[in-house]
């Protein structure tokens, strides 16, 4: 490693914590902004501007997405504070988080079939609802493009983080397990991050269902894959 | 005291979960496969939890930062995005939306009430004061 791919490194690195250090303080302000909103769009915004190639923000960016595979792990650590009540609730939390990664699927099959003739879009969009690591794996069995279910995935945990609460809330869910359940099961770990911003029981649900969903996904493209490879 | 001791753990989880993910054969990504280890050793008191909460709460208070990168490479994607963007905008919005309200509903639906709230039902169904506040209500 040279010192100048060093210094890339470093303020890639530091570029990231100063936008989300800022995002977090427009938050305290202004907590209808999402953090995520606000310090992507201005990562974004600076790329744009200076006409910086993507390749030198991302050698800095990858060092910082490396820490999600610790913070994962560490979903473990509400999982278990609330296991009792995760154990009373073991029958609906099952029960919605298959309707609704059945659903998922089948939703985004049946919307991309009226609207698009794109069958490398269709493909790539079904497993939009797991974190971009399980979609890219199954966007590669079904033949899809793997980086645009990597795509699909963070923009799918990015609307369901940025509107999700604001959607149930309006339909009037309000308790931490509903909520917490439809985060994870829709919107993974982007959703999940946005509920433990809440409250831990409602990160611990949708902690749960991200992982339970991924599962649950991974098996429920088990068939599909039979139908459409012979 | 514990705080780094806690991130050496969940570091070692996280790397059991992808050595198991490659070697393994097994078709979930090695960070859920590392968080369902980690769920067992806690279970089996391997780790405690007093070791990894400092670390973990740590990671999990932050853990919309390390999405970040993640969203600034939407970027690479643009040109594409943007000839599509009305088919994929409903796509994501409808599908996920709908899988929202029925992931809710159906926790909702199915939602087993605390022990204590069916035997104090119960209780108050057979007791002859409480049928005589019901007549009053």
């Amino acid at each position: 490693m040279t010192f100048s791919e060093l210094l890339l490194i470093i303020t890639g690195i530091a570029a990231t914590i100063g936008a989300y250090l800022l995002a977090r303080y427009v938050q305290g302000r202004y907590p209808s902004f999402h953090p995520i909103l606000i310090s992507a769009g201005l990562l974004i915004a600076v790329i744009i501007a200076a006409d910086i190639p993507l390749e030198a923000y991302s050698a800095g960016g990858e060092w910082l997405s490396m820490l999600l595979g610790p913070a994962t792990v560490a979903l473990g650590v509400p999982i278990y504070k609330h296991r009792e009540q995760i154990a009373k609730q073991l029958k609906p939390i099952i029960i919605s988080i298959v309707c609704g990664s059945t659903l998922g699927i089948v939703s985004v099959a049946f919307m991309l079939w009226l609207l698009t003739d794109s069958q490398a879009i269709i493909l790539s969009m079904l497993p939009k609802s797991v974190s971009s690591p399980i979609s890219i794996e199954i966007t590669k069995v079904l033949q899809g493009v793997p980086e645009l279910a990597a795509v699909f995935s963070v923009c799918t945990g990015l609307f369901g983080s940025v509107f999700g609460i604001t959607i149930l809330h309006k339909f009037g869910f309000r308790d931490d397990m509903s909520i917490g359940l439809a985060m994870g099961t829709a919107a993974h770990g982007i959703g999940t991050a946005r509920c433990l911003a809440n409250s831990e029981e409602q990160g611990s649900f949708s902690g749960l269902a991200m992982g339970l969903a991924g599962v649950i996904t991974s098996i429920l493209f088990v068939p599909i894959y039979m139908w459409l490879i012979p | 005291m514990y705080g780094l001791l806690g991130f050496f753990i969940l570091a070692l989880f996280h790397l059991v979960g992808v050595w198991l993910q490659h070697n393994g054969n097994i078709p979930l990504p090695g960070n859920v496969i590392g968080l369902l280890l980690f769920l067992a050793a806690l279970y089996m008191r391997i780790v405690r939890l007093e070791w990894v909460e400092q670390a973990a709460q740590f990671l999990l208070k932050h853990m919309l930062l390390f999405f970040i990168p993640y969203v600034v490479g939407i970027i690479a994607f643009a040109p594409l995005l943007g000839e599509h963007w009305f088919s994929i905008l409903v796509g994501i919005g409808g599908s996920t939306t709908a899988v929202l309200l029925t992931t809710a509903w159906s926790a909702r639906r199915w939602k087993s009430q605390p022990l204590m709230d069916a035997t104090q039902a119960q209780q108050s169904f057979s007791s002859p004061t409480n049928k005589r506040e019901e007549r009053m209500l």
